[in-house]
């Protein structure tokens, strides 16, 4: 045992050298070269800047709305609800987000409500929801807002993001973009 | 075709394709033989030994393998501890936050120097950037014991009589350097350019589109997720993991993620046949993997897909399947393809919260860490599945009455004893574990209530998770576990040691004895290792052992939960 303790001490003390410094600043390195220099991706309009992956909270009727969130959109603690399927809160609470949905979006019937609206995503930042529930939305925000259906069924078009390749993985919309998307559109 | 189950099977055959190749590479690093990569590789590694002061070409014995392996985990440890219990005063830690309990300190020291990463704190608020850095040392060199402890096992495995096993920190140095260091740098280049953050300045603060203020984490992530992912590791950088936007930005980087996940356990089966130039070894080896992990996978992403049974009558569209915990940009499917990657290697990293999954996927992610060695752990998930071959061997060798032999050597009772009890030792921790929380739970409920987030079975569930995953040296959670208290820290703390370093002595002793005794040439008598027979035998003795152990637990927990429905 004794005399593996100083190459031990030793060898770890290389590998923090190695690791944790040299391979550390190469990546970051490399991540000036990347778009937002590693800072994360962002977007500016108007003036303002965003996180293109991070998901906001979008609440008002006027705008699309994005999935519940169990932190409230909190970038800085994010988290999921880790409610179990059965558990009695969780069906309470998908129950209540069904009424809320039903009593600001007349004439839609609960059939036409998809799973990722009422239920809160893993992260709480979900950036997307599905096409369906961008469609489901559209009478409400065209009554809002004074738009015709079908420049918004067009936004939403335009909006959804095929699979990878068109192979892979589902289709989806980022909610933010259509919402600033639909901000220009007047 | 439906695109999501097209991904999936895409993600298989992609990570497949690669570990064919890459356990060539890795057999031709442990054999010492020439590479395209060692006009680059030669004096690194030379520096390596140089500044530590090691001779790599001193072999070791399986005693002086294991005092190595020792020595400098115990080392890592105390280093661990005093940088989580200070990282308020220490550089590197723009967010102001805090230094960890001793009892935390305790627990994240143990899970991450064990290749665990059971995580009861939040990256966002727990760890400064130094602490994660420090973690993310860990992340690669606890993933290279196991590699090099599985180097030595395959070492013994040869047609020779030997001792000498070849030297640890030689393993070591060329896993980290040839193996991981190269494959986690590509990695991280493909984040760093698809939006995951690799900086060193603090939140970000901006007004959203409605008008609210919204802080954003960062952080140098990019550089920490691939080898998270690559060393069976699973530490999320962000509290909830790959399911975290940034950590996980798209589907690209999820195909990427999730490949990670299984490339170095299945190159490994590959490794061992090129080693040991026993490639129908090391076929019988992958089919039976293949095999577990297909059971375990196929209904679990059925489940997922067909939806929350309980959200059915409240007549809403499930066409996405169960969404609640899970990411759009994923999808059920991709969601519960990563589940059973995690849990059935010792990755224990998420892109869906499994805490909410269907009970049955729940129960089908608990049944891949109690199993533990379909593909398992960098290094580790080998050397667990040789625990089995051995016994296996000895229930075969009982059955048509002759001596049980492994690879030309004579397996006797202190071989099988010292296996016996490697088996039994895995549902004994996870059991009694589970057993006393639910005792203290039951005995008084008013004091323990803020463990448990939900009621009734799924409770049950929360804790015998946290035991199979602390066990296994997962990591994973159900995470409504209110798990950041001293009883929690300490009890799987203790749990996840014992989990790790038993299940290394166990198979490295086994080892070590069979390479000291006479080889014995294979002859007409021998009871062939390599055929599909012995194959479904190894099964059936994973299946009986491993698997059955834990019924009457997963029938109290996930399975009472199902029937509920």
């Amino acid at each position: 045992m004794k005399n593996n303790i100083i190459p031990a001490i030793r060898l770890t003390l290389v590998c923090l050298v190695f690791f944790c410094g040299i391979y550390t600043m190469a990546v970051w390195a490399v991540a000036q070269l990347a778009p937002g220099q590693g800072k994360g991706f962002t977007i500016t309009e108007n003036g303002k800047t965003y996180h293109i992956n991070v998901g906001q909270s979008f609440t008002s009727d006027s705008y699309f709305w994005s999935r519940p969130s169990a932190v409230d959109y909190d970038a800085a603690g994010s988290g999921g609800s880790n409610f179990g399927p059965t558990n009695p809160d969780h069906l309470a609470e998908v129950e209540a987000r069904i009424d809320t949905f039903l009593v600001h979006n007349p004439g839609i019937s609960a059939s036409q409500i998809p799973s990722d609206l009422v239920t809160a995503s893993g992260s709480g930042l979900d950036p997307h929801i599905s096409v369906q529930a961008a469609k489901v939305q559209i009478n409400r925000i065209a009554a809002e807002r004074n738009i015709s259906e079908l420049s918004l069924e067009e936004l939403i078009d335009k909006n959804t993001e095929k699979p990878l390749l068109g192979l892979f993985g589902t289709e989806r919309i980022n909610v933010l973009k259509l919402n600033l998307d639909l901000e220009s559109l007047k | 075709m439906n695109t999501e189950i097209l991904g999936v099977i895409f993600m298989y055959a992609t990570v497949v394709s690669m570990a064919i190749p890459l356990g060539r590479y890795i057999g031709k690093i442990f054999n010492y033989e020439n590479t395209w990569l060692d006009k680059i590789f030669h004096p690194l590694d030379n520096l390596f030994f140089k500044l530590s002061g090691i001779d790599p070409s001193n072999e070791m014995n399986w005693k002086e393998h294991l005092a190595a392996l020792f020595t400098i985990n115990a080392f890592w440890f105390v280093i661990s501890l005093f940088v989580l219990t200070n990282m308020s005063w220490l550089p590197l830690n723009p967010d102001s936050n805090p230094s960890m309990s001793w009892d935390l300190a305790f627990n994240t020291s143990v899970s991450f120097v064990s290749n665990t990463n059971l995580q009861h704190y939040s990256g966002e608020t727990g760890l400064s950037y130094m602490g994660q850095l420090i973690l993310m040392l860990w992340q690669f060199i606890s993933a290279a014991t196991g590699i090099a402890i599985c180097a030595v096992v395959f070492n013994a495995m040869k047609e020779r009589t030997a001792d000498k096993l070849g030297n640890f920190y030689s393993y070591f140095v060329r896993t980290c350097t040839r193996i991981l260091l190269p494959i986690a740098f590509v990695g991280a280049i493909i984040l760093v350019f698809n939006g995951t953050p690799m900086t060193f300045e603090g939140k970000d603060t901006i007004t959203t589109l409605e008008g609210v203020e919204q802080q954003v984490s960062r952080g140098p992530a990019a550089a920490f997720i691939p080898i998270k992912q690559l060393g069976t590791n699973g530490g999320g950088y962000y509290g909830p993991n790959s399911t975290n936007p940034m950590e996980n930005p798209n589907y690209l980087t999820n195909i990427l993620e999730t490949v990670f996940i299984f490339l170095i356990p299945i190159a490994l089966i590959f490794a061992m046949g090129y080693v040991l130039n026993r490639r129908k070894l090391a076929l019988m080896v992958y089919g039976v993997m293949t095999a577990g992990f297909l059971c375990l996978v196929i209904p679990s992403i059925y489940f997922e897909m067909q939806g929350n049974p309980a959200l059915v009558e409240m007549g809403i569209a499930q066409d996405m399947g169960s969404m609640e915990g899970k990411e759009v940009r994923f999808g059920s499917a991709a969601s519960a393809y990563w589940a059973i990657n995690t849990t059935s290697t010792s990755n224990g990293s998420v892109n869906a919260m499994h805490d909410s999954m269907t009970p049955l996927t729940g129960m089908f992610a608990m049944l891949g860490m109690m199993i533990n060695c379909f593909y398992g752990g960098v290094g580790v998930g080998f050397i667990n599945f040789y625990v089995f071959i051995i016994l296996a061997v000895f229930i075969g060798g009982l059955m048509v009455g002759r001596t049980p032999e492994f690879l030309g050597k004579k397996v006797e009772a202190k071989e099988v004893k010292i296996a016996m009890m490697i088996a039994l030792l895995h549902p004994l921790m996870i059991l009694g574990g589970t057993a006393t929380a639910s005792f203290l739970y039951a005995s008084n409920p008013e004091a323990y209530a803020e463990w448990l987030n939900n009621p009734g079975a799924h409770g049950f569930g929360e804790f015998l998770y946290e035991f199979s995953s602390s066990a296994a040296n997962n990591g994973s959670g159900f995470e409504g576990l209110g798990d950041d208290t001293p009883f929690w820290n300490i009890t799987t703390g203790l749990v996840m040691l014992l989990g790790r370093y038993l299940p290394i002595i166990g198979p490295v002793a086994i080892a070590g004895i069979l390479a000291s005794k006479k080889y014995v040439p294979e002859s007409a008598g021998t009871l062939k290792t390599d055929t599909p027979t012995f194959g479904i035998l190894v099964f059936a003795v994973i299946a009986i052992l491993a698997a059955l152990a834990f019924f009457p637990a997963l029938t109290l927990g996930p399975l009472s939960e199902y029937f509920s429905l």
